[in-house]
């Protein structure tokens, strides 16, 4: 039996598309609904446990559970029992003590939601740990890629910026290396991550020589906030005005693009960093289709690991209970 | 259990398991109750009905429930359209998302809600299925239908009543009634689903209960009624 959602290599050709599908669908549907509301996860409890900041995932997943008529619960670290020194597994269990059915969590530590998925009896949702992975995201961008190119096999992938740091970049090689997307990966050779060459992907120093080629043109944000004391001063790259020039998607390298070649950003943008502002409000960018396409994928994988005696998608559970 | 399943038992004698709904069986082992030309008969007569009831279906939006009743819709349509010269706005429901009986399955893949551009508002709404049942389905389909809009009436049609409803529920348009025991399942085969057109009654296969647990709180004390 399958229970969480902890990463993007979790889920098999079949299952991505049973979300993608489903989340098709569910998007059909809740736009009809006068109510705007579905009775499918009546009497659920979903808990949102968020200990790192969030604004678009955390309300993307409370609007996903309240859709589906589950009930939902948010806590964030900042003035709970954890700034008191509660560890990450007695949180776990205390909230579930009170009946969560479901646990979505956001944590700075990579791996945090696989050691959470040992306490708990309910499921795991991953949405974001640390530098590790972020499935939803990539559901999400996949989910996006497939409305607007009509496909997803055989795409030419660009994934650009601070891979180093990124989740989504992770998720999004794992996830769309299965639907069978050619990936590309540029970035300058410190912000990329050891062992990247063993990645699903291609690697690439020089952005110009890939952008013609590619479909999908994904930008990552520069993560200062991952980049130790003194941000970008900690040597990742010389200047922000710098790493613009060579990986900057401006308006001159997205006129170079493809006529139907599209803009992703995982948000949030740091506009006139990673890309020209021009070029985020153009009509290549699918920056703000994404946001909406977080709703009704989260929609669909709340309903394949919630809505029946057992997830139809998702990681087996580990053995035991811690 | 010890009766033979190739031997039709009379219905309300089966001492099946409480809760035991089945809805699959062996097709082989299963004899014709509705031949292809019988079908056709069937549907044209239902199309006859409708526009009869709906005085020349005015304001009528067809509406299938997946899989054999989004064909069924469609037949319909083109019957009417062949009668009258009128083209009747069909679409599809699924209800997936609103059936009773969620969380005691594995969740399933969603079919395809197609609602026609007119919308329910207002309109006469008839609901198409191929077989009644339970009864559950439909009542799924209005609590989807309710979420759509406001018809001014709903109406339902179905291929075959084979009875045992668990709710209040009856059909508007019948093509065949036949009776049923809970021990035999129903198959409709439509040539655009199945490669050909046909209703075959045959013995559900038992050990597939995959609906024991359809009604498993209600169940209890139904079966003698049934």
């Amino acid at each position: 039996m399958r229970r969480h959602l902890l990463s993007a290599a979790d889920l098999t050709r079949e299952d991505a598309t049973l979300v993608l599908d489903t989340a098709e669908e569910l998007a059909t549907v809740a736009a009809r609904t006068t109510v705007g509301k579905l009775p499918t996860l009546r009497g659920r409890t979903v808990v949102n446990l968020f200990f790192e900041d969030s604004t678009r995932t955390r309300t993307s997943f409370e609007l996903a559970a309240k859709r589906l008529s589950a009930d939902v619960v948010n806590f964030s670290a900042k003035g709970s029992s954890v700034s008191k020194g509660e560890t990450l597994k007695d949180t776990a269990l205390t909230l579930e003590a009170m009946g969560s059915d479901a646990v979505v969590i956001r944590h700075s530590w990579s791996g945090a939601p696989v050691n959470l998925a040992r306490y708990v009896k309910g499921s795991v949702v991953n949405a974001g740990d640390g530098t590790h992975e972020h499935p939803t995201q990539a559901l999400l961008d996949a989910f996006t890629i497939r409305r607007r190119m009509g496909r997803i096999e055989g795409l030419k992938v660009t994934i650009v910026g601070d891979v180093l740091h990124s989740r989504v970049a992770r998720s999004n090689v794992l996830l769309l290396s299965t639907l069978g997307a050619e990936v590309t990966l540029v970035a300058p050779p410190t912000l990329l991550p050891v062992g990247v060459h063993t990645w699903d992907a291609a690697v690439s120093y020089d952005l110009d020589a890939v952008l013609p080629e590619s479909d999908v043109v994904m930008m990552l944000r520069v993560q200062r906030e991952r980049m130790g004391p003194g941000g970008e001063r900690t040597a990742y790259f010389p200047s922000s005005r710098e790493y613009s020039l060579r990986y900057g998607l401006n308006v001159r390298r997205a006129a170079g693009l493809q006529d139907a070649t599209i803009v992703m950003h995982p948000g949030p943008m740091n506009r006139g960093v990673e890309i020209a502002p021009e070029v985020a409000d153009g009509p290549r960018s699918t920056i703000v289709e994404q946001v909406a396409n977080g709703v009704t994928v989260r929609m669909a994988v709340l309903y394949l690991l919630l809505g029946g005696s057992e997830p139809a998608i998702g990681s087996a559970p580990e053995a035991g209970r811690g | 259990m010890t009766a033979a399943p190739h031997v039709p038992p009379r219905p309300g004698t089966d001492p099946l398991p409480a809760g035991v709904r089945p809805v699959t069986g062996d097709l082989r082992a299963a004899r014709p109750v509705l031949s292809s030309a019988d079908v056709s008969r069937v549907v044209d007569r239902m199309a006859h009905e409708l526009l009869e009831k709906t005085g020349g279906g005015a304001d009528v939006v067809l509406l299938g429930i997946p899989t054999r009743g989004i064909t069924l819709a469609r037949r319909l349509a083109s019957r009417i359209a062949a009668f009258e010269g009128l083209q009747l706005p069909t679409g599809s429901l699924d209800i997936t998302l609103y059936r009773d009986d969620l969380r005691l399955k594995s969740p399933r893949a969603l079919e395809a809600t197609d609602v026609p551009v007119e919308g329910v508002d207002g309109k006469r709404v008839v609901l198409v299925d191929d077989v009644l049942f339970s009864g559950r389905t439909v009542r799924a389909a209005l609590d989807a239908l309710a979420d759509l809009g406001r018809p001014r009436t709903v109406q339902l049609a179905v291929l075959v009543d084979r009875g045992h409803r668990e709710l209040p529920i009856r059909a508007d348009y019948v093509g065949k009634n036949i009776p049923t025991s809970l021990r035999e399942a129903v198959h409709v085969r439509l040539t655009e689903d199945d490669g050909s057109d046909g209703v075959l009654l045959g013995p559900a296969d038992l050990s597939r209960s995959a609906d024991l647990s359809r009604t498993a709180d209600l169940a209890r004390g139904t079966e003698a009624g049934a």
